[in-house]
């Protein structure tokens, strides 16, 4: 990968993080009332202290220059403070973001690790038994909303069979290996309901990809020399047919944080999805703004990354 | 996408005697060969009757079951599966069966209307880029790719939350909430359908029979609404049927956590919140509407697969 493709595509990360803070602001300044300086507006508060908060808060300046403040404020950490619990968003936000990636990059994994096998055996022999089986079967998985997996695992395993907590519990006492079991066995519901919901969706590009490798002639090459197919398969096939399915993991970001938010609410599980939750139905609208802009910075560097693995893989791609 | 299945038996391949056997056929009108193609896909014919049968039930419903949604009657609450309630009742022992059939009006009304939007949205925004090219290509491209890199659900969340107060002012408490959620939904996902369109275009324009028309003179505009746009309208219908369940599971996930509609307006999605936290004593409460969602988004997109058949010409069955 040459440097100078590394140096532009970072820089081509920048526009779109200032993009999608000018549509965040603009959001927000569209909307009624100055939902950042509720203080300002809330009648309780005397006259004078409102007058001297909205000079503080900048909220008679025009709408460029309170952006460019925000958007200063944003870069230098200062989030700003939460309504509700009156502490740092930014502290609030470290506090959870943890759990969310765990959350996410397990869930992740788990879906690579049951689309990729299914998807390549579905390929390997297409229109067959187990073909048409693995594709009803990943339809039926990606129809399925995420929020209603996450009840039937709770009526299952936890109501029914009693086998798994279904509330997420943040301070296990246990210590060791005890622990580890414990977190376990409250991860395994959350992650199983993204990660299979992942790996559904993901079973058809997988299998697609492998469609489109699997005919090329360098395959037919490969057997012709009488190399075995299960080593033409894994060591021909497979390597290659891989490389666009790390694009279409970063493209489906979005549509998986949703997942996340969904079931960290569903498991109770502390993550920055519950947090944004909580604080809509609480109207703290710093914490809102900062979690929306965390999920957006998150999709937009997973794709810069996405990006860069994929020139790392494919050499090709860096000619350009 | 009449890509995504490349291994799919094409004309080439099959090989001319079994691509001629169609043709011996007397010709058939494209909705007829349409029909025809998208029998073949069995289950989606299963999901359409299926899909018939659920908007049948919510528009015939009413009629064929008079009980009101909001009767309360705390002698029957939280009850299983009962003659004198089907699907059983709710905490306030308001009848499930009466809400589903009510919520299932407001889920499908959502669901087509919010993919009107992002049709509309997705069409212009596509047929402007792939036929303009250049800088206005360029930059409406980027405004699609911003799109599609937004979060979908903090976003959506957020425009709820700040906007849904002013709205409600306006139209009233279900309109307001109406509009704002179909509005939203189809507003953060017509990009799809933009970037599909403008792919259709952008081969489309260059085609022999669009030169044509063009050296016969025909306007820009004529040549996008008779020749172009017929052409690549295959795609689009079969997207924006996935939209369709795409906009039902958008506004179930928003009800679903308390954001969506109020709770005397008992969409799918609102059922399912309102029975979290009994899902222990009636699993039956969150069981039905859950169902109902699953049963609608499945049948929708089985349905979209088979046009995805029936549709593509390139596709031999």
């Amino acid at each position: 990968m040459s440097r100078s493709y590394l140096i532009r595509r970072i820089a081509l990360a920048i526009p779109s993080l200032l993009a999608i803070s000018i549509i965040l602001y603009t959001i927000l300044a569209l909307a009624p009332g100055d939902p950042l300086g509720d203080l300002a507006t809330n009648p309780n508060v005397p006259p004078a202290v409102q007058l001297a908060l909205r000079a503080k808060l900048g909220l008679d300046d025009p709408i460029w220059q309170r952006y460019l403040h925000w958007l200063i404020a944003m870069a230098q950490g200062d989030w700003g403070f939460s309504f509700a619990s009156h502490e740092n968003v930014s502290t609030l936000i470290m506090q959870r973001l943890p759990v969310s990636l765990a959350l996410f990059g397990s869930s992740e994994v788990l879906a690579v690790l049951v689309a990729v096998p299914v998807g390549v055996l579905a390929a390997v022999r297409p229109y067959s038994l187990f073909d048409k089986i693995a594709n009803t079967v990943a339809f039926v998985g990606f129809s399925l909303p995420t929020f209603f997996i996450g009840l039937l695992l709770i009526l299952v395993f936890s109501i029914k069979l009693d086998w798994l907590p279904f509330v997420f519990e943040t301070n296990v006492s246990a210590r060791g290996l005890a622990w580890w079991w414990v977190e376990f066995k409250q991860s395994i519901m959350p992650i199983a309901v993204i990660g299979l919901f992942q790996g559904a969706s993901l079973v058809r590009y997988v299998r697609s990809s492998m469609l489109d490798v699997i005919r090329l002639d360098y395959v037919t090459t490969a057997r012709a020399k009488g190399i075995g197919s299960r080593r033409v398969l894994i060591r021909h096939v497979v390597r290659n047919g891989l490389i666009p399915v790390v694009t279409l993991v970063a493209v489906q970001l979005p549509i998986v944080f949703g997942g996340t938010i969904i079931t960290e609410q569903i498991f109770r599980v502390p993550g920055i999805g519950s947090l944004l939750i909580s604080s809509i139905l609480a109207a703290d609208t710093p914490v809102v703004m900062a979690v929306t802009f965390v999920y957006a910075c998150l999709v937009v560097f997973l794709n810069l990354f996405a990006d860069l693995l994929y020139v790392w893989l494919d050499p090709r791609i860096a000619l350009r | 996408m009449s890509g995504s299945i490349p291994a799919s038996p094409s004309v080439e391949a099959i090989g001319p005697a079994a691509a001629a056997a169609p043709r011996a056929r007397a010709p058939l009108s494209p909705t007829h060969e349409a029909w025809r193609r998208f029998r073949k896909h069995r289950l989606a014919v299963v999901s359409l009757v299926v899909l018939i049968l659920i908007v049948g039930g919510v528009l015939a419903g009413p009629l064929l079951w008079p009980t009101p949604i909001d009767a309360i009657d705390f002698a029957a609450m939280l009850q299983g599966p009962s003659w004198m309630h089907p699907c059983g009742t709710d905490a306030l022992g308001q009848d499930l069966l009466a809400r589903l059939i009510y919520g299932g009006k407001i889920s499908l009304a959502v669901g087509v209307a919010a993919m009107l939007v992002a049709v509309f949205v997705g069409v212009l925004v596509g047929a402007v880029s792939g036929m303009a090219s250049g800088r206005i290509d360029a930059a409406l491209m980027w405004v699609t790719d911003m799109f599609l890199a937004l979060p979908q659900l903090p976003l959506l969340l957020l425009l709820i939350y700040l906007f849904r107060g002013a709205l409600e002012r306006v139209l009233g408490v279900q309109g307001g909430i109406f509009v704002l959620i179909v509005v939203v939904i189809g507003g953060l996902r017509w990009m799809p359908l933009a970037r599909l369109v403008r792919a259709q275009f952008l081969s489309l324009r260059e085609k022999e029979f669009v030169e044509a028309a063009r050296a016969l003179g025909a306007s820009k505009l004529r040549l996008v609404v008779r020749h172009i746009m017929p052409n690549a309208m295959g795609p689009a219908i079969v997207a924006g049927t996935i939209e369709v369940a795409n906009a039902i599971i958008a506004e179930s996930t928003l009800s679903f956590l308390g954001v969506g509609f109020p709770p005397d307006v008992p969409s799918w999605g609102r059922m399912l919140y309102d029975s979290l936290d009994y899902v222990q004593m009636a699993p039956h409460w969150a069981l039905f509407p859950g169902s109902a969602i699953f049963l609608a988004v499945l049948s929708i997109n089985f349905i979209g697969d088979g046009l995805r058949d029936a549709l593509d010409p390139r596709r031999v069955i």
